[in-house]
């Protein structure tokens, strides 16, 4: 007798292409955000899979810091090249330079919140009425209560408390213009299940999530990457170590993790043994207990 | 990992704090050892800085700055926990009358239901509320966890009272599977772990519950329905005549050669090619999302139903219809909404109200004047086209529905299809 239920990667690969074909039906002009990081590499991976033969039809959309791993970069350009898919770039450079905002100062400054407003010119000057992404409900308290089908208002804003119910697999995505959609094909994914499915599906992942020998600097209980946008204090040196990058963001918040794992089955393996949350790296989550919430309601990804 | 051929159990718990609902989520994510240890250390500071002994396990479903302010939940948050066994999510939902909404969005996809009982008082208003949306929603199985049994001496007879009262009033409920068991999520007595201080008790724990109950006979495979999302037309090279129609099976099995017919046209075609990015498929069955390729040419687009022409839904504009009332603005009378079913989109007009329902008693009061916030009430709805439908209690997929307002753009209501 042949089985009828599906495994649950299989029912999570089929529950993203459902969300990835609605916003595809429910838009006029869908576009992928893309980061480099593994959770939008998956979703680029899922959308290929949910119109084939046809072609991946979003556009995706990087929101450059400027402070980028150079691996990212190149590894952005070869997969656009791959899939004969349009990029668009916002830069957080060219807005500090047309003093829409302004570097951050301080020991611990950076640009992650700037990219909050890149984020939404891009949107606004692209007319992008939904914008995907690869967050996660596992990864932070603020994420848990995303909807598939998020609303943003004209300000780019997200009102947690007022969210439209979303029940079954039915989706609403009517919205008046200028406000905008996110949506989360990997809503219910978690870390673990981002790392067996590119596994299994042998997903082209950066080199950065491998262990390698890299210059870092111990900060905030994490290896951060020298670079030169890195400014190293009195007490700092600068070290090699053999490192990989749980998650990959911008070079100077993003903390590597002492590690030997050099194939996407080790990554698996040393994950599901791992201790510390997936974003416990990231100085930009630390900041306070309601970062992330905090945010999100200005219209972070 | 051996999880390769391991389920998704979706379960929904609603219920407050004072039930230990979230003390029990705290303890099933820490006993299944589910909790970082990040973490774990900023609860125990948490549970320090509050003055509390030990690890405080409701603090782990922390979430947004309100509801940490007011220590309750609002909206529905999810989590996530594997064990060797199975993969989990639950849908952590408020348990207050006031947030009925958030309770029937999460029990919409769920498989299973959580309904916590206070021990000490037995089943309440509340215990009836929550069975009655899970009953509602038609979340196949029910577990009755009656908790805080260490303050009542770990009495069987406790137990065996509640689950009593709770079967006399079940018995009116539309419910396959009720399973009770006896626990503290407070100590962890069968939540994870067998307890020691209840002998008497010879059933599973309530993790192992959820582990082996079976849930792949809960999906329809009979009625064969596949609504169309949108149609694939690659016009390159290599596939330069393909036209593949895009959907997820919501029941049923479809194979290539099934003689069918496309909805609401009525053309009969024959289902040429299953398609996924994999390849062609022998067959595809609920919930796989695939492309579907028929034998003749027809004109169909997103919105429509390919179903087997021995076997296919209902069809009528006027629907009789379970509406929970979402949206703090009440319902117009006569008013016109969207109406959104399956892949679906045309406009109702909710034409008669039969009924309201108690939720805490389950009478029916006829007084349907108005429909606010919260109420469930039976409604008489009128389309502009016929809509293709089987009852919810056949399929949870054609017989469910969402209205959306208009003039706001909000949902408004859920539906499910008498």
């Amino acid at each position: 007798m042949s089985k009828y239920y599906l495994n649950y990667l299989d029912e999570l690969e089929s529950e993203a292409i459902y969300v990835l074909r609605e916003v595809w039906a429910q838009f006029q002009n869908p576009v992928i955000l893309f980061s480099g990081g593994k959770d939008s590499i998956v979703v680029t991976h899922l959308a290929r899979k949910a119109f084939y033969p046809a072609k991946i039809p979003f556009a995706l959309m990087h929101v450059d810091t400027g402070h980028n791993f150079p691996e990212t970069i190149q590894f952005r350009d070869d997969l656009i090249n791959e899939l004969g898919a349009r990029l668009i770039v916002g830069s957080v450079q060219e807005s500090i330079n047309q003093g829409r905002v302004a570097e951050e100062k301080g020991k611990n400054a950076t640009r992650n919140a700037l990219q909050i407003t890149t984020l939404l010119d891009a949107i606004e000057g692209n007319k992008i009425d939904c914008a995907i992404g690869g967050g996660r409900r596992d990864e932070e308290k603020a994420r848990a209560k995303e909807r598939f089908f998020s609303h943003r208002d004209d300000f780019g804003q997200w009102d947690p408390k007022n969210q439209r119910p979303e029940l079954w697999n039915i989706f609403n995505g009517k919205h008046f213009e200028g406000e905008h959609f996110r949506a989360f094909p990997i809503s219910n994914w978690t870390e673990m299940d981002v790392w067996n499915y590119i596994n299994r599906e042998n997903i082209q992942i950066p080199s950065l999530y491998f262990a390698h020998e890299r210059e870092v600097v111990w900060r905030n209980n994490s290896w951060i990457p020298n670079s030169e946008f890195l400014k190293l204090e009195d007490n700092e040196e600068v070290v090699v170590k053999k490192i990989r990058f749980r998650t990959l963001g911008d070079i100077t918040i993003t903390g590597g993790i002492e590690s030997d794992a050099d194939t996407v089955e080790k990554i698996a393996d040393e994950v599901s043994t791992m201790r510390q949350t997936e974003r416990g790296n990231r100085t930009d989550d630390k900041r306070s207990e309601t970062s992330m919430e905090d945010r999100k309601r200005q219209g972070y990804f | 990992m051996e999880l390769d051929n391991s389920q998704l159990l979706r379960f929904t718990t609603a219920g407050s704090v004072d039930d230990g609902k979230s003390t029990l989520i705290g303890r099933l994510l820490y006993d299944s050892k589910s909790i970082f240890e990040d973490q774990l250390e900023a609860v125990e500071t948490t549970s320090k800085k509050k003055g509390h002994e030990g690890v405080d396990l409701a603090l782990f479903t922390d979430g947004l700055k309100d509801e940490r302010e007011q220590g309750i939940t609002i909206d529905v948050a999810y989590r996530y926990f594997t064990t060797p066994k199975r993969k989990f999510i639950i849908a952590d939902t408020p348990g207050h009358i006031q947030y009925t909404r958030n309770m029937v969005t999460g029990a919409s996809t769920a498989n299973a239901a959580i309904i916590l009982v206070d021990a000490r008082h037995g089943v309440i208003e509340q215990t009836r509320r929550h069975a009655f949306i899970a009953s509602l929603l038609q979340i196949p199985h029910i577990i009755v966890c009656v908790n805080k049994m260490d303050l009542v001496d770990f009495s069987e007879e406790v137990f065996n009272d509640i689950v009593k009262q709770f079967e006399e009033f079940s018995s009116k409920l539309l419910v396959k599977d009720i399973r009770f068991r006896p626990i503290s999520a407070l100590l962890g007595d069968n939540v994870v772990n067998r307890s020691e201080n209840m002998p008497w008790y010879e059933g599973s724990t309530l993790l192992h519950t959820l582990e082996t109950m079976h849930i792949s006979s809960d999906i329809n495979k009979v009625d064969a329905r596949f609504p169309v999302q949108t149609v694939l037309r690659p016009q390159n090279e290599e596939h330069r005549d393909y036209r593949g129609y895009a959907g997820r099976v919501a029941s049923g099995v479809l194979r290539p050669g099934d003689e069918v017919t496309v909805l609401p046209s009525g053309f009969t075609s024959r289902i040429k090619t299953i398609d996924a990015f994999e390849g062609a498929l022998e067959e595809a069955y609920a919930p796989m999302s695939v492309s579907v390729t028929l034998e003749d040419d027809i004109d169909i687009s997103r919105g429509d139903m390919i179903v087997r022409s021995n076997n296919k839904p209902e069809a009528s504009q006027d629907i009789e219809v379970m509406l929970c009332w979402l949206n703090n603005s009440p319902a117009k009378p006569r008013a016109k909404y969207s109406v959104k079913h399956t892949s679906n989109e045309q406009k109702a007009m909710i034409k008669e109200i039969l009924y309201k329902i108690d939720i805490n008693t389950l009478d029916r009061s006829p007084d349907g004047e108005g429909l606010e916030m919260n109420d469930i009430c039976k409604v008489k709805l009128r389309t502009t086209k016929p809509l293709l439908f089987d009852s919810y209690r056949e399929n949870r997929t054609t017989g469910s529905l969402i209205l959306i307002d208009e003039d706001t753009n909000e949902t408004v209501a859920a539906g499910m299809i008498v």
